[in-house]
C-alpha cells in the first residue's frame, strides 16, 4: 500500500491549491491551463493588466495625440506663444516664468496637462517620454532575463569551478548598490558615449540606460534561477536525458529551461516594473535619459526644481509612473499567485 | 486540570468514554461543498484502543482531528455531536475546547519530521504544553519531560531534552510526539498514522510502546490508519472507513475472521501475509476512491465492487446484520449467507475478486 | 565558527577589491573622462593639463595610479579632485546623517510592516486583506524621489507641519533631530513597509498551515499563544534576516535618492555629486563604503540567522 499523501484534511490556504492542483491534474488539467484559469479569476489583477496595456497603446499613440490634438512635437518650444483660452488670449509661459497649467480640454486639446519652463506641451511630452520609459523597461527586461537564465543555467548545471566564478560575480554586482552602479555607469557613459566593437553609442542613446538597467538588475534573477537549476538537475527527468545520452547544452535548453518558465514569467512583469522605477531613478539623478529626451524621470527631476510655482510639472509624470508600476505590479502579483504562489520575488531599490 | 481519571487505569463501569453521534463534517472548497464525513457515529471505553482504518479520503483523519475541533476553519460545517464526559466537543467553544485538547485528549500526528516545531528545543515544547494545563513551576515541568522522554524510550534523556527536534531520527522524533501527547495524562489519546512516516521496524516498536502506556496509565486511544496490518497486534475494536462513512465496525477477530463488507475483504485481502504462499502480485482494490465533491449515489464502494446488485443505489445503514455478534455492525445488501460466499476467493482466503463465475455478465 | 569568521573575512576583502577595481576602472577607462582636463578649469592651457597631470599622477600607468590611490584610501590621505577636501573627513562628516536616516527609517519599516503584514494574514481573503494589500503594492510603485518631494513640498513647505529638508544634530537637540527626519524616515519606509508586509503575510500563511502550528494548537494553546510563539517568530525568521541586508543597502547607497530630495547631505548624497561630477577619489571611497556595510550585514545576518534558527547552526 502506498504511503497515504496529507492532503485530506487541510483543505484552506495553499494547501488547498495543492490539492487542487493534484486533483485536477489527474483529471489531465495542466499547469498552465491551471494558472491561466486561477488568473482569470483574479479580477483585480486583470483590470490593472488591462490598465497597463491601455497605458502602453497611449504611449504608443504618442504622434497622434501630437499631430491631431495638441499640434505640436515633442521636443518643440512655445516660450512666446498665446493660446486662446475661453476667447480670453493667455501666455503659455508667463512673464515670472511660470508655465500654464492644465488646460484639458479648453483650448482644444493644446496643453491638455499644460506646459513646461520651455513652453513645451506636457501631455506630448508625458506620451513620449512613456515611450521612453516603457521601452527602456521592457527591453532592460528582456536583457536582465536572457542574462539571468543564461548564467542561472551554466552556473547551476555544471556547478564546480564555473559556478563558482559566476558566483563570485554575482556577489561583487550584489555588493555593488545598485543605485550607485546604475549611476556611476550612466554617468560615465552618458558623457562619453559608449563603445562596444563595432557598437557605438552617443552619450543621449536610449541604449545606455537599456544596458545598464538591464545589466545591474542579473544578480537578483539569476541567484534564485540558479538555485532552481540546481534543485531541477537532480530530477528524475533530466537523469533520463543523461542516460539517453543527450549532451549538457541540451539538456539545459530542452530539459531544464522548459521549467524555469513560471519562475521568469513571474519575475519578468516584475522586472518590467522595477526597471522603469530605476529608469526613472537614473534619470532623475541625471544619469539616465538625457535631456532633451524625454522620459517620466527626467520629467519630474526637471519639475521638482518648480514644485512650489507650477507642481503639476512633478505631479503629472510621477502619477503616470506610479499608475504604470503599480498596474504592472499588481497584474505581476496576480501572476504570480496564479502560477508560483510560493515564489519569493524579489527586487527593489 | 487537575483531573487525572487515567492514572489508575480503566475504570471498569461500561460507559463510555467518548460517544460520537451522527458525526457530518463538510468543506466549502473552490470546487464545491467537500462532505469529508458523512454521518459517523462509534463510541470509545476507557482504555479501548479503537482503529479507525480506511484509504485516504476516506474521512478518517478528519474525524479524529474534528474531536480536537482541528478541523475547524470558516469554510468548514460541522453536524452531530461527540461527548466526551460531559462535554460535547463538537460545537464547543474554543475556550472549553482548550481545555480539553492535550489535557484530557490529546494527539500524535503522522508526520513527526514536520509536526515539531523546528526552532524550538523539544523540552521547551513539551514544558509549553505541561505548563499550560497544570500549575508547575519550570524545574517541575522539566524533571516531568525528562520522564516522560525517558518513559517513551528515549535514551539520555536528560541530555536529549536539550536537542532540536532536527537531531533526532523520524523514530525518535515519534517517541517526543507521544511524550509530549501523555505528558498531562489524557484519557483519550488518538494517533493520526502514527507509523506511516516511520521505517517497517520502527513501526512496531512505536505500536508496542503505545500499547503498554495504555496497559500502564489506562488512556483509550484511537488509532488511525490506511494499513489494516498494522492494527492486528494491538487494536481492540476497529471500525472500517470508505468515503466519509463507517462500513463495517466490529472487535479485532470480528473483522478479521468474520468481515462483513466487500471493501473489508480487499482491505484484508491486499496484506501481505507470511503464512500464506507469496502471490505474483498483492491484489489491490480495482479503481480509484471517489473523488471528494462527487460522490456516487447509495452505497459510496458501489462503483468499485464486483458483487454490486439494484439495491446498492439505497444506502445501506450501518447496523447489526449478525445473530451473535449485536456489536459488529457494517453497511452493505447482501445477506450474511452471500456475504461468506462470496469473500472466500481461495479457500481460507478473504479478498474482493468476482469469481469467474459471477463475472461473466 | 572562527572558521566561518575567517572565511567570510576573505570574502568581504575579495568582494571589496573587486568593487574597488571596478570602480576605478569604469572611471578610467571611459572617453571624455580625463580628470585632468575637467580640473584645469575653463579654457584651460595644454600646459596647465599638463602641470595637473603631473602633480596628480594621471600620467602614470592605470595599475600605479590604483596602488596609489588605494594606498591613500588606507592612509587616509584621499583627497577630490575638484573641491580639494579630504575625503574621509566629508564621509565621516555625512555618516551621523545616513545612520539617523537609516537607523529611524527600519525601526519605522519593521514596526509598521509586522502591523500590517499581522493583521492582513489574520485577514487572509477577507476585505482589510485585499486592501492592505493594494495598499502594499502602491507602496512598492511609489518612486522615493517623487513621493518625498511631494511630501517636503506639501507637508513641509506649504501646510508648515514639517521642516523644509535639512538635518539638525542629535547630540544638539534630539526633539529637533527626530522631527527634521520625521519626513524622510516616512518616505524612505514607504518602499519597504509595502514590501516586508507583503512577505510577512506570505510567510504567516505559510506557516499556519505548517503541521508543528497544527500540534501547537492540540496541545491546548489559546490562538493568540499559537500565533506568537509558533507562527509569528518563526515566519519572523526570513524577515529579519531581509532587515539586516536591507540596511547594509541602505547605508550603502539605497538612501541616496532620499538625502538628495530631503538635502540632508548624508554620505549617499555626497556619492551622487560625486559621481555626478566624475570625482574618482570619493567615488571610490564612497562606493567601498557602501560595499563593505552591505557585505558587513550579508556577515551579520549569516551569524543571526544561524542563531535564529538552530537547523542551520549546528551543520
Amino acid at each position: 500500500m502506498a504511503t497515504e499523501p496529507a492532503t485530506e484534511t487541510t483543505l484552506q490556504g495553499p494547501a488547498a491549491w495543492e490539492a487542487e492542483a493534484e486533483r485536477e491534474h489527474v483529471h489531465g488539467l495542466g499547469p498552465w491551463r491551471l494558472g491561466l484559469r486561477r488568473l482569470k479569476r483574479n479580477k483585480v489583477a486583470l483590470l490593472f493588466g488591462a490598465l497597463f496595456v491601455v497605458l502602453v497603446l497611449s504611449c504608443i499613440a504618442a504622434p497622434l495625440w501630437a499631430d491631431k490634438v495638441a499640434k505640436t512635437t515633442v521636443n518643440a518650444n512655445h516660450l512666446s506663444d498665446t493660446i486662446t483660452v475661453d476667447g480670453k488670449e493667455k501666455n503659455v509661459v508667463g512673464l515670472d516664468g511660470v508655465p500654464i497649467g492644465p488646460q484639458w480640454l479648453k483650448a482644444d486639446g493644446k496643453f491638455f496637462l499644460g506646459a513646461d519652463r520651455n513652453g513645451r506641451d506636457i501631455m506630448v511630452r508625458l506620451l513620449y517620454g512613456g515611450r521612453n520609459s516603457l521601452v527602456i523597461g521592457v527591453v532592460a527586461a528582456l536583457i536582465t532575463t536572457a542574462l539571468s537564465i543564461f548564467l542561472g543555467l551554466i552556473s547551476g548545471y555544471f556547478r564546480g569551478p564555473t559556478d563558482t566564478v559566476i558566483r563570485a560575480l554575482l556577489d561583487v554586482m550584489w555588493s555593488f548598490p545598485v543605485i550607485i552602479l546604475g549611476v556611476a555607469l550612466g554617468v560615465a557613459f552618458a558623457l562619453g558615449g559608449l563603445k562596444i566593437g563595432p557598437l557605438h553609442l552617443a552619450g543621449d542613446s536610449l541604449l545606455i540606460p537599456i544596458f545598464i538597467i538591464g545589466f545591474v538588475y542579473v544578480p537578483y534573477m539569476a541567484r534564485p534561477v540558479r538555485g532552481q537549476v540546481l534543485s531541477l538537475r537532480e530530477k528524475e527527468f533530466v537523469e533520463a536525458a543523461r542516460a539517453q545520452g543527450a549532451g549538457p547544452f541540451r539538456i539545459m535548453f530542452t530539459e531544464v529551461m522548459p521549467n524555469l518558465a513560471s519562475t521568469v514569467i513571474v519575475f519578468f512583469t516584475l522586472l518590467i516594473a522595477n526597471a522603469i522605477l530605476l529608469e526613472s531613478a537614473l534619470s532623475f539623478l541625471g544619469a539616465g535619459v538625457q535631456p532633451p529626451n524625454p522620459s517620466w524621470g527626467t520629467m519630474i527631476d526637471e519639475g521638482v526644481d518648480r514644485i512650489a510655482t507650477a507642481p503639476h510639472l512633478t505631479i503629472v509624470p510621477g502619477l503616470m509612473l506610479v499608475l504604470t508600476v503599480l498596474a504592472l505590479n499588481v497584474f505581476g502579483d496576480g501572476v504570480r499567485d496564479a502560477l508560483d504562489p510560493r515564489a519569493k520575488v524579489r527586487l527593489e531599490r | 486540570m487537575s483531573t487525572d481519571p487515567a492514572a489508575t487505569g480503566a475504570p471498569p463501569s461500561g460507559e463510555p468514554l467518548l460517544t460520537v453521534e451522527d458525526l457530518q463534517v463538510s468543506f466549502a472548497t473552490e470546487e464545491g461543498v467537500v462532505q469529508a464525513v458523512e454521518g459517523v457515529s462509534f463510541e470509545l471505553a476507557p482504555g479501548e484502543i479503537l482503529a479507525v482504518v480506511g484509504e485516504s479520503g476516506s474521512g478518517k483523519s478528519v474525524t479524529a482531528m474534528t474531536l480536537m475541533g482541528l478541523t475547524r476553519s470558516p469554510n468548514a460545517d460541522f453536524e452531530g455531536t461527540a461527548h466526551y464526559k460531559g462535554t460535547e466537543l463538537v460545537h464547543a467553544s474554543e475556550d472549553q475546547l482548550r481545555r480539553v485538547r492535550g489535557a484530557e485528549i490529546a494527539m500524535i500526528f503522522q508526520d513527526p519530521m514536520t509536526s515539531l516545531n523546528p526552532v524550538q528545543k523539544i523540552g521547551r515544547q513539551i514544558v509549553e504544553q505541561i505548563q499550560e494545563h497544570e500549575a508547575l513551576p519550570d524545574q517541575q515541568a522539566r524533571e516531568r519531560s525528562v520522564e516522560l522522554l525517558d518513559r517513551v524510550g528515549i535514551p539520555r534523556a536528560r541530555e536529549r531534552i536539550d536537542n532540536y527536534p532536527f537531531e533526532f531520527s523520524g523514530g525518535m522524533r515519534q517517541r517526543v510526539m507521544i511524550a509530549l501527547a501523555l505528558s498531562c495524562n489524557p484519557s483519550v489519546l488518538i494517533a493520526d498514522e502514527p507509523t506511516t512516516a516511520l521505517d517497517v521496524t520502527i513501526q512496531a516498536q512505536i505500536l508496542q510502546r503505545m500499547r503498554e502506556l495504555r496497559d500502564e496509565t489506562g488512556a483509550a486511544i484511537i488509532l488511525v490508519t490506511h494499513d489494516l496490518g498494522v492494527v492486528a497486534d494491538i487494536a481492540d475494536r476497529i471500525a472500517v472507513m470508505y468515503s466519509g462513512r463507517i462500513v463495517e465496525q466490529g472487535t479485532l477477530d470480528e473483522i478479521f475472521y468474520d468481515p462483513q463488507h466487500p471493501y473489508t475483504w480487499g482491505l484484508l485481502g491486499s496484506i501481505a501475509r507470511v503464512d500464506r504462499p507469496r502471490p505474483d502480485r498483492l491484489p489491490a482494490i480495482a479503481g480509484l476512491p471517489p473523488s471528494l465533491a462527487n460522490r456516487p449515489e447509495g452505497c459510496h464502494f458501489r462503483p468499485r465492487c464486483p458483487h454490486e446488485f439494484g439495491k446498492c443505489m439505497e444506502v445501506p445503514p450501518l447496523e447489526a446484520r449478525l445473530d451473535g455478534q449485536p456489536a459488529h455492525l457494517d453497511r452493505c445488501w447482501l445477506t450474511p449467507d452471500e456475504k461468506r460466499e462470496r469473500r472466500e476467493v481461495r479457500p481460507g482466503e478473504i479478498g474482493l475478486e468476482a469469481k469467474s463465475q459471477a463475472g461473466a455478465s | 565558527m572562527g572558521r566561518f569568521i575567517i572565511r567570510r573575512l576573505f570574502q568581504m576583502v575579495f568582494v571589496m577589491f573587486a568593487v574597488s577595481v571596478l570602480t576605478f576602472f569604469i572611471f578610467n577607462v571611459i572617453p571624455n573622462g580625463d580628470p585632468a582636463v575637467r580640473m584645469a578649469g575653463k579654457n584651460p592651457t595644454e600646459t596647465q593639463i599638463e602641470a595637473i597631470r603631473k602633480e596628480w599622477g594621471f600620467d602614470d600607468n592605470l595599475i600605479v595610479q590604483y596602488v596609489t590611490m588605494m594606498k591613500k584610501v588606507f592612509t587616509g590621505d584621499l583627497v577630490s579632485y575638484f573641491t580639494q577636501l579630504p575625503v574621509g573627513e566629508e564621509i565621516i562628516k555625512g555618516l551621523p546623517r545616513t545612520l539617523s536616516l537609516a537607523i529611524g527609517a527600519a525601526i519605522l519599516w519593521m514596526f509598521v510592516a509586522i502591523c500590517f503584514g499581522l493583521y492582513s494574514a489574520m485577514r487572509a481573503g477577507k476585505f482589510a486583506d485585499r486592501f492592505l494589500t493594494i495598499v502594499a503594492l502602491i507602496g512598492i510603485s511609489l518612486p522615493v524621489f517623487w513621493i518625498g518631494a511631494l511630501m517636503n513640498y506639501y507637508l513641509g513647505y506649504k501646510a508648515g507641519l514639517f521642516p523644509n529638508g535639512g538635518y539638525v544634530e542629535l547630540t544638539k537637540d534630539p526633539v529637533d533631530w527626530a522631527y527634521h527626519l520625521i519626513l524622510p524616515w516616512t518616505a524612505l519606509a514607504i518602499l519597504f513597509i509595502g514590501f516586508y508586509s507583503r512577505v510577512l503575510r506570505s510567510n504567516i500563511l505559510d506557516t499556519i498551515n505548517e503541521d508543528y502550528v497544527r500540534t501547537a494548537r492540540a496541545k491546548g494553546l489559546s490562538e493568540r499563544q499559537v500565533m506568537v510563539r509558533h507562527v509569528l517568530r518563526n515566519s519572523m525568521i526570513p524577515i529579519v534576516t531581509l532587515w539586516g541586508l536591507d540596511f547594509g543597502a541602505v547605508v550603502g547607497g539605497g538612501a541616496i535618492l532620499t538625502e538628495t530630495v530631503f538635502d540632508l547631505q548624508g554620505v549617499g548624497q555626497y556619492a551622487a555629486e560625486a559621481v555626478g561630477q566624475l570625482d574618482v577619489p570619493p567615488v571610490l571611497a564612497t562606493t567601498l563604503f557602501a560595499a563593505f556595510f552591505i557585505v558587513l550585514l550579508n556577515a551579520i545576518v549569516d551569524i543571526v540567522y544561524a542563531y535564529l534558527d538552530p537547523r542551520i547552526r549546528l551543520q
